[in-house]
């Protein structure tokens, strides 16, 4: 028998309710002693106000999610939300702490789904409330709107953040919202009539709705499911619905109907370009970029070919692209070309007078989650790949080849070279050509950081130091 | 031509495209800017069109006027199909009639290409940035990317478009020379390993420059997407999925579209006479779904010992299962999120909802109803406090047929 009433106005407002929940709770008043007046008016209903009664105990500790709950259950127009709301926070305050995580229990499933009417509701008002142009008024707009619950208050906002740099007001049968430019400001409720009936803008709007669907795809079950039939009467563009569906049964008839029709004009075959002779980078580069001599090209972006002056003295070797490469198509941009920029910083070398290139001109990688983890390349896509290497160095014809890390060792010496027995060596190639070999630098990244992967970089920095005596050489013999 | 007719034209030529979704953005608003629009994550969806489809964008083309001859689409330089342009000015101007009356989320622009790739992108970019810098335009925009456009106009694109998107188009290059000669898979690959460069370089270049004022501005924060038709070629799914895959690995799309090759008006004599069947499509946003966020990988779904293509009558995740019975039952009770999220008709929510409930109670099949369990679809793999399904696992061909829906072409060429 409840011996208590209280009423919470307006009965949407999540701090009215709080202040009158919190009295009653303070009051020590059970939920069954306690009547709600659902629809916020003074009530005629027998017992004494909560606001009345004095304080026995503190005010209840509830989690933050307990209260963004009740600021949207209190938004539903099912009347007994006072009441439930209530009742989970005494059951809360009296030790259930985790009761909203118990969705099989009764009041939490009943307030999820209050809250989620009201969520959806929320939303459907985002997406189709239509403002109409105030005749004669620049960029003054007037909305008509029927929400099944009192979410103007919750939903204003919203339109606030985004239609901020006009004037528009929202109208709805129990309450509008309105918008000055710089302020919210609510009244009472008003009548369709109050609206604009039309927009100048509607026809085009229709004309955009009726021509992006497709008639082969007619879904209508789909549609009413998104875009309940209530809400039909205030979106413009519905009044075409009927047609619409008539329609598409014949026009997608129709276009079956009409003989399939051959081209107007004749689709050249696809010319498969030669191999081309070394003539010249530019054509090279074109030509690799088609190159399907191995399978590496499928899973990657592109051919990442050499960089460089055609002139150059030096030629650097390098391994294969890794996903820095393969994205931006040029050699040495990802961590490890970092690396050898700052070695070859140390010992004032330029790079824009390098040719940089790789053996293998697709990355090779193996996808973990969202990382493409590199693989060495095989023998046989060496092989598949040499002839670009070769092309390259007969047409730049370098003084000195430099090969970073085994794999590019052995394209260059052949498959017997022992990279840390002969590392920093000078060798001399077939047509004279001198060459020497020193680690990659991922190998210095892979490294343990620390002293580890110091002393891996002070070596390769020192194995390059036989480029910078030979660079300093060349300069001088070309200066 | 009348505004209202290019509309209609250029409305019609931009339908083939799926991909209109108007999320991803970071959350801005024009509160203080004397301008209009804001995102807040989630697009929403501002009407629904006969075909079930939502209508967030205005979603058209610049125009369908186009040099290439890919004969899928409707816009194929020899196709006999109406003709129209718009100026970069009329779409700024429709995009903010239409954005002031709450009808769109913002604009998603594409174009057939006239002139050359570089000229049609410097005209979409045009667009973009009138909306952004003219008009303080702060909603969405997606525009589409044309492959071969310059780094430039690809970087101011970025500047001012929340999401690029550029169409892989067919799964397979055999498809791509046969069906679109004029397009390469080496450049349409190249421009999306650009866009993630340009995207990753330009999140660490602002996380660099998280404290100080100099943050550079965002480059297209909704990330990028791609389209593929499927059923115009001869790809199987499985050839589709490992595409998606290589795909979303390799430039961290964010999403790939599929879009079931449709009938269109003057077809060409070299497509399928039929569309697939739009289950077909719906078979794999599901698979793709599960590849995404349930950690199923394609060798799973798509099986190379398979026929190459996702059984139709039964989603790709109960297909897996009934090919899998060892793995069931599963302890409701018991089982960890990651097998759970392998029973069929468990949702990810579902799961989350299921691990909460558990902590304060073993749970029944009441409970699961509670939880709106489709239960006809999850009791035969599960087991509760109170419920085995015994022997019927046993039996994988029986349960396929009491999933499988009774035999119709759900095609409307059936
Ligand atoms: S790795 Fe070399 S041989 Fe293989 S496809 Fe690429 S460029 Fe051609």
């Amino acid at each position: 028998m409840s011996t208590f009433h209280a009423t919470v106005t307006p009965p949407w407002d999540e701090r009215a309710w709080r202040d009158v929940a919190r009295a009653a709770w303070r009051a020590g008043i059970a939920p069954d002693q306690l009547t709600w007046d659902g629809d916020g008016q003074a009530s005629l209903l027998a017992g004494v106000d909560v606001l009345a009664q004095a304080p026995v105990r503190l005010a209840p500790h509830v989690p933050p999610d307990f209260l963004a709950l009740a600021g949207s259950v209190l938004c539903h127009r099912d009347a007994q939300r006072h009441g439930l709301l209530y009742r989970l926070l005494w059951r809360i305050a009296s030790g259930e702490r985790a009761l909203l995580e118990r969705e099989t229990d009764a009041d939490v499933r009943r307030a999820g789904e209050l809250a989620k009417a009201v969520g959806r509701d929320s939303h459907k008002m985002k997406a189709f409330v239509r403002f109409r142009e105030v005749p004669g008024e620049r960029d003054a707009f007037v909305a008509w709107f029927e929400p099944e619950h009192f979410i103007v208050d919750r939903v204003a906002p919203f339109f606030a953040r985004r239609f901020a740099g006009m004037r528009w007001a929202i109208l709805t049968p129990y309450r509008s919202a309105f918008w000055d430019g710089s302020a919210l400001g609510f009244g009472g409720g008003a009548t369709r009539g109050d609206a604009p009936a039309d927009d100048a803008q509607d026809a085009l709007w229709r004309t955009y709705y009726a021509n992006i669907f497709n008639p082969a795809r007619l879904n209508p079950r789909m549609m009413t499911q998104e875009m309940p039939q209530k809400y039909w009467k205030n979106l413009p563009e519905a009044r075409l619905l009927p047609t619409l569906l008539a329609e598409a049964g014949a026009r997608v008839q129709a276009m079956a109907d009409r003989e399939a029709e051959a081209p107007r004009r004749r689709i050249p075959e696809r010319v498969v370009e030669p191999l081309p002779r070394a003539e010249g980078l530019p054509a090279l580069r074109a030509a690799a970029r088609e190159c399907r001599r191995c399978e590496l090209w499928q899973p990657a972006t592109q051919t990442v070919f050499g960089e460089g002056p055609s002139s150059a003295r030096i030629m650097i070797v390098g391994e294969q692209p890794g996903d820095a490469e393969d994205l931006s198509g040029r050699p040495f941009v990802g961590p490890a070309g970092q690396l050898f920029d700052r070695a070859l910083a140390t010992h004032g070398i330029d790079r824009a007078r390098l040719y940089l290139t790789n053996a293998v001109k697709h990355f090779r990688f193996e996808q973990r989650g969202k990382r493409r983890l590199h693989r060495n390349p095989a023998v046989s896509h060496m092989q598949a790949c040499r002839p670009w290497l070769e092309r390259e160095i007969a047409t730049v014809k370098p003084r000195i080849i430099v090969c970073l890390g085994a794999t590019a060792a052995r394209a260059v010496f052949g498959a017997g070279f022992k990279l840390m027995e002969q590392r920093a060596t000078w060798m001399r190639l077939d047509d004279g050509t001198r060459a020497f070999a020193t680690v990659h630098p991922s190998w210095v990244l892979r490294q343990a950081s620390g002293e580890a992967r110091d002393t891996a970089y002070q070596s390769f920095v020192d194995d390059l130091a036989l480029l910078a005596e030979l660079a300093d050489a060349a300069q001088d013999a070309s200066s | 031509m009348q505004l209202l007719d290019k509309l209609a034209v250029l409305a019609d030529a931009a339908k083939y495209d799926a991909s209109c979704a108007s999320s991803g953005a970071d959350r801005r608003h024009s509160l203080g800017t004397g301008g209009i629009g804001s995102t807040e994550g989630m697009g929403i969806c501002h009407s629904y069109t006969p075909d079930g489809r939502c209508v967030s964008l205005l979603k058209i083309l610049l125009t369908n006027f186009c040099v290439f001859d890919c004969v899928y689409c409707v816009n194929r330089v020899s196709s006999n199909v109406r003709r129209a342009r718009f100026t970069p000015q009329e779409v700024v101007t429709l995009t903010l009639d239409f954005y002031k009356r709450n009808y769109i989320e913002g604009l998603f622009l594409s174009s057939g290409i006239i002139r050359n790739g570089d000229y049609t992108m410097e005209q979409l970019v045009e667009v973009a940035r009138s909306l952004r810098e003219d008009h303080k335009f702060r909603g969405y925009i997606h525009l589409k990317t044309i492959p071969d456009a310059s780094p430039e106009l690809l970087a101011a694109a970025g500047r001012y478009a929340d999401r690029l998107s550029i169409n892989v188009e067919l799964p397979t290059e055999e498809g791509l020379a046969a069906l679109a000669p004029e397009k390469k898979l080496p450049d349409i690959r190249t421009a999306m390993g650009e866009l993630r460069w340009r995207i990753e370089e330009n999140v660490d270049a602002r996380k660099a420059e998280a404290k100080t004022r100099a943050k550079p501005p965002r480059f297209a924060p909704a990330g990028q997407s791609t389209q593929m038709i499927v059923g115009a070629d001869g790809a199987d799914d499985r050839d589709i999925l490992r595409t998606s895959t290589n795909l979303y690995g390799n430039y961290r799309l964010r999403r790939v579209y599929y879009s079931a090759f449709s009938p269109i008006p003057d077809a060409s004599a070299r497509l399928p006479l039929q569309a697939p069947p739009l289950v077909r499509e719906h078979r794999l946003y599901q698979a793709d779904w599960l590849l995404r966020f349930y950690g199923f990988d394609v060798e799973e779904i798509a099986p190379a010992d398979g026929a190459g293509m996702l059984d139709l009558d039964v989603d790709p995740k109960t297909a897996w299962a009934l090919r899998h019975p060892e793995r069931f039952p599963v302890d409701i009770n018991r089982a960890p999120r990651e097998v759970l999220l392998r029973v069929p008709g468990l949702g990810a929510r579902t799961v989350e909802r299921i691990l909460g409930s558990r902590r304060h109670a073993r749970l029944r099949v009441a409970d699961l109803t509670t939880l709106r369990v489709p239960l006809r679809k999850v009791l035969p793999f599960v087991t509760t406090l109170d419920h085995h399904p015994k022997r019927r696992l046993d039996d994988p061909a029986r349960m396929r047929a009491q999933f499988a829906p009774p035999p119709r072409q759900e095609s409307l060429f059936g």
